[in-house]
């Protein structure tokens, strides 16, 4: 019955829906240059937690990102940059996000936990060499899933914790969230480390399956 | 007044002069980020809450003196001329000058908030000093003056403001600082403290108040900075 569902659900579909694919390679410029731009923001006061009070884990205080890691020229500008590209972004999401829900594409690419943990599991182990074979995979493993979602959750805590930043006396209680000002920063940096991190293992992977850049551009075939 | 003129004109030069040296894209935006930092004003003014209070903080979290950075743009620490006064004017019903002590005379109010810098640090501070807006009514500012300016003995450093936040209750023109009289560093004899604004839109130094029909943008306002900054 269920089966059936699947079948009828995705029929015709490509394995990268047309929106999916725009919304996705619109991310690249716009998180190149807002990360950019947020390095530059920082450069101005590279320490994280209050003056007088650094939180001490942070073990880069007081050195600033390299220069070619920046965008927007100086502090100003990349105020002006970050703070016009982060209202597209977050239209980029709500359209991938409103896609996902209304097409029904969260049932195949989304992290569900009684489905998908012990296939990411699985995945892990063979990723690391403690498995000979691969677990059965139907559209994405469960390590995938994982990621992907987790990743919006980030991207969520992105956008939180940068208006707790951007207005911390009108947005008090998304700061609140945070620990305060600071906190909200400090998670800001967090996430893009995460962020950063997401993207290298994204472009590790995609090397070792190239074919997966060639879906991503024309779609694949129609199931 | 003239002498004003020759300030500003010399600050504009030393502007220009840091742009042809560092390159720097100062004097506000164009093209699309003109257009979005348009929008972003739009967004902040709508946050904006009139009666929202910043939170006020325990004696405990106070930053020590030492922590706490001041800025001026003036090449020496700008020192208050003698026979300082505060000249309030515009479009007022009494335009006058304060002395400190006509300021102290004043309903005094405290309090401790964090302040935020545009550079992304914070630090605490307890100020106190006269509400703006209890200013306004002595004066008798004409509610229909949308903008407020401050200006100072810093190099002719300036800021000017939108109303609503001018007429918060947490924007003062600051006399004092964790209990003690201003230091020269945090702007003596008096300076624009908020709980609402940006570091740089409290102008240290203060020598006018002028309520006003036009914004007059800005030291860093006018090389980028965005005017509203609210917080």
């Amino acid at each position: 019955m269920e089966a059936t569902d699947r079948q009828e659900r995705w029929k015709g579909r490509r394995a990268q829906p047309w929106l999916i694919r725009l919304t996705h390679w619109l991310n690249v410029p716009l998180l190149l240059l807002i990360a950019g731009s947020g390095l530059q923001i920082f450069a101005a006061y590279p320490a994280l937690g209050p003056r007088g009070a650094l939180y001490g884990w942070y073990p880069w205080d007081g050195i600033p990102p390299p220069t070619w890691a920046r965008f927007g020229g100086w502090l100003a500008g990349a105020r002006h940059w970050h703070f016009a590209l982060g209202w597209f972004l977050v239209l980029n999401g709500i359209a991938y996000l409103s896609y996902m829900a209304a097409r029904g594409e969260w049932r195949r690419r989304g992290f569900r936990p009684h489905r998908d943990t012990r296939n990411a599991i699985l995945m892990l182990l063979y990723y690391l060499r403690l498995r000979r074979i691969a677990p059965p995979i139907d559209f994405y493993n469960g390590l995938q899933r994982l990621a992907y979602s987790s990743i919006m959750v980030i991207a969520l805590a992105e956008v939180l914790s940068g208006l707790a930043i951007y207005k911390p006396v009108q947005l008090w209680w998304l700061g609140s969230l945070f620990g305060g000002y600071d906190g909200a920063r400090a998670v800001h940096l967090l996430g893009l480390g995460l962020l950063a991190l997401f993207t290298a293992i994204h472009l590790v992977m995609v090397a070792l399956h190239p074919r997966a850049i060639l879906t991503m551009l024309t779609g694949g075939k129609r199931a | 007044m003239p002498n004003i003129i020759t300030r500003r004109q010399l600050v504009a030069a030393v502007a220009t002069g840091a742009v042809l040296v560092t390159g720097k894209t100062a004097r506000a935006q164009s093209g699309f980020l003109r257009w979005m930092g348009r929008w972003n004003e739009r967004v902040d003014r709508a946050l904006f809450g009139s009666d929202r209070l910043a939170a006020e903080l325990s004696p405990a979290e106070t930053t020590l003196a030492e922590d706490f950075p001041s800025y001026f743009i003036s090449d020496t620490m700008p020192l208050a001329p003698a026979g300082w006064v505060l000249k309030v004017g515009g479009l007022v019903a009494r335009p006058a000058t304060f002395s400190l002590e006509q300021l102290q005379q004043m309903t005094r109010t405290d309090m401790r908030v964090r302040h935020h810098c545009v550079e992304g640090w914070s630090a605490v501070a307890a100020w106190h000093g006269v509400r703006l807006r209890d200013m306004a009514e002595v004066v008798g500012a004409d509610p229909r003056a949308p903008y407020v300016e401050f200006r100072s003995f810093d190099a002719g450093y300036w800021s000017s403001w939108d109303r609503a936040s001018a007429w918060h209750k947490q924007t003062l023109l600051a006399y004092g600082m964790n209990g003690a009289a201003l230091y020269p560093d945090h702007g003596a004899p008096l300076r624009v403290y908020s709980a609402v604004k940006l570091g740089y839109k409290m102008v240290k130094y203060l020598t006018e108040v002028n309520f006003l029909a036009e914004r007059t943008g800005g030291y860093w306002e006018d090389q980028g900075y965005e005017w509203f900054g609210g917080i």
